[in-house]
């Protein structure tokens, strides 16, 4: 089969609805997008434990501390599977890791942002794991069953994230009034980053085209944004709190809210690692992962070592 | 002492040893040398801070609710704290927190295989439950004693430099107060003699499986379950307590 048929008989099992396995032929574009994309969610899992790691230690209950311990070991647990997932593409996770480091490989911008008080556990929760929902549900349905099937899985879990970021965030509204303050003041810092977080406009976004056509995306960046918009405006008013948008209304006609331009400056300029907590976020993961050079050297001298014994046990 | 003030005492240190572990912990969160042992650390905390709450809420039950389980965890000073030494000193190196760790939870293993006889219900029940994850606690932080001991020299350095500092605090492990007094004459805890003895015994293996030197007593300090800290339990609580403190009407 010439490399023509072979793309043509490939798009029509996406086409046809369905799942690409590792083993199955697939065009060099489709491997390069799904390993950047899936590489740099699995990145985003990780170093957002960063952000809410921030605060565990200082959590004002033992049940905030549990429940936030859990979150961020389950957002540990999602990094180990797409790492997985990633994997499929034979590139293995110490690599992945060197890309990380090398700012090859990004992970999302909305950790670039710093948690400042307790209501931004709230906030991470109500609006990034709201968010991450939006997309995840979306990418489970997507045309690469390893990933497809890892979204599954992780969708569930980013429920409860964002049921107990939300829970945080209106027991804080219907507080003391220094609660109050902390947590409108993090609506303010956190609405508009989560909004970035679908990504540019779709006109300006440079692979959607052929993600589309390729069924890695299913719905567009701005139809998912108006989705997550749609849910989170009515989550705020409800516990009283004001979206930080003067322009912000409701349009009867198509039932969706509507709101100002998005400034992509900003999110442009976070993307280049310009933001608050780039360059902390990077350094942090490279001065652990160089700390722990010695503990992954140790283990692996063990099996060796282990190896030789019993290798000499046999032959005596 | 009467019984009751001596239970709501025990189940005080019992709690605090795990909440201080739980917190010591914590503190690996994305530190850790690789994904797997990040995940493992959270899990030991998290059983860690379960079982800080199931004890404070006993004790809070036993002071009539006077204070709740979070007023216990967040609300008492260093001087009211009964946890061991041991817990409260800072990480150090992945080799010095597993040492700690492995240290520490052969002790609880021993300690709550003896209290799954307490004939106190509540103080059995908890003890029952929480011997599966120290026993797994044990598990994974001896076998990493043994892979540090038999790794690389460097890690066998770090290993020996983590048990002769440690060492010192170990003595505090089994230090009984007139609580302990109190809880052995009416069958509810045992001497800790005993589990010192297969503390030992347990200890001398593994490091013997490590060629790891046990050092000699040395500086020993004592005096954690009965509120005489070292300097570093200030420091953590006030991390810990940061919000309940500043605060004080607040619900969270
Ligand atoms: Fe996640
Ligand atoms: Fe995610
Ligand atoms: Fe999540």
């Amino acid at each position: 089969m010439t490399e023509e048929e072979k793309t043509a008989q490939f798009q029509q099992r996406i086409d046809a609805g369905e799942k690409i396995e590792p083993l199955d032929w697939m065009p060099d574009g489709y491997k390069q997008t799904l390993f950047r994309q899936i590489s740099q969610h699995a990145h985003s899992e990780i170093i957002g434990m960063q952000p809410e790691g921030n605060w565990l230690l200082r959590a004002p209950s033992l049940r905030a501390k549990k429940i936030l311990m859990a979150k961020i070991q389950d957002e540990a647990g999602h990094g180990l599977y797409l790492y997985s997932a990633a994997e499929t593409f034979g590139i293995d996770r110490a690599e992945m890791i060197d890309m990380l480091h090398s700012g090859q490989a990004k992970y999302s911008s909305i950790f670039n942002y710093p948690a400042l008080t307790w209501a931004d556990m709230g906030a991470i929760g109500w609006l990034v794991d709201g968010a991450a929902i939006v997309n995840q549900t979306m990418l489970a349905k997507c045309s690469y069953g390893p990933y497809s099937r890892a979204m599954v899985r992780i969708c569930k879990e980013e429920g409860f994230h964002q049921r107990q970021g939300y829970e945080i965030i209106a027991k804080m509204a219907s507080g003391t009034p220094a609660q109050k303050e902390m947590a409108q003041d993090s609506l303010n810092r956190w609405w508009e980053p989560s909004l970035m977080m679908f990504g540019p406009h779709d006109a300006d976004s440079p692979h959607t085209q052929n993600s589309m056509k390729w069924k890695i995306k299913v719905e567009s960046n701005d139809t998912l944004r108006q989705r997550f918009i749609d849910r989170t405006v009515e989550q705020a008013h409800h516990i009283g709190l004001t979206i930080p948008d003067k322009n912000l209304k409701y349009n009867k006609e198509t039932m969706h809210w509507e709101i100002s331009p998005i400034n992509w400056d900003e999110f442009w300029n976070v993307v280049k690692g310009n933001g608050p907590c780039n360059h902390q976020r990077l350094s942090h993961h490279k001065k652990y992962h160089q700390e722990g050079q010695w503990v992954r050297d140790c283990a692996r001298a063990f099996e060796v070592n282990q190896m030789k014994e019993s290798n000499a046990v046999k032959s005596n | 002492m009467n019984t009751k003030d001596a239970l709501i005492n025990y189940c005080l240190r019992l709690a605090d040893n795990s909440m201080i572990s739980g917190q010591r912990l914590a503190e690996w969160n994305s530190c850790g040398p690789y994904l797997e042992e990040d995940i493992a650390l959270s899990n030991m905390a998290l059983d860690f801070f379960g079982q800080a709450e199931t004890m404070y809420e006993y004790a809070s039950q036993l002071i009539n609710n006077n204070k709740s389980a979070d007023d216990l965890a967040f609300r008492r000073s260093e001087r009211e704290y009964f946890n061991c030494l041991l817990a409260e000193q800072p990480n150090g190196d992945f080799a010095f927190t597993m040492m700690k760790q492995f240290l520490f939870s052969t002790y609880a293993k021993f300690l709550y295989e003896a209290l799954s006889a307490s004939n106190d219900e509540t103080l059995k029940g908890f003890a029952e439950r929480s011997l599966k994850e120290v026993k797994y606690h044990f598990r994974h932080s001896s076998e990493w004693i043994i892979r540090f001991g038999n790794g690389t020299d460097e890690s066998l350095k770090r290993a020996q430099f983590a048990l002769d500092e440690l060492w010192r605090f170990t003595d505090d492990l089994f230090c009984m107060n007139a609580t302990d007094e109190e809880l052995i004459s009416t069958g509810i805890t045992v001497s800790s003699d005993s589990i010192a003895a297969k503390w030992n015994l347990t200890v001398k293996e593994i490091m013997q499986a490590s060629h790891l030197t046990i050092p000699e007593k040395f500086n020993v300090i004592t005096g954690g379950y009965s509120g005489i800290h070292s300097e570093h339990l200030g420091h953590l609580l006030c991390e810990m307590q940061y919000l309940q403190r500043a605060y004080p009407d607040a619900k969270w």
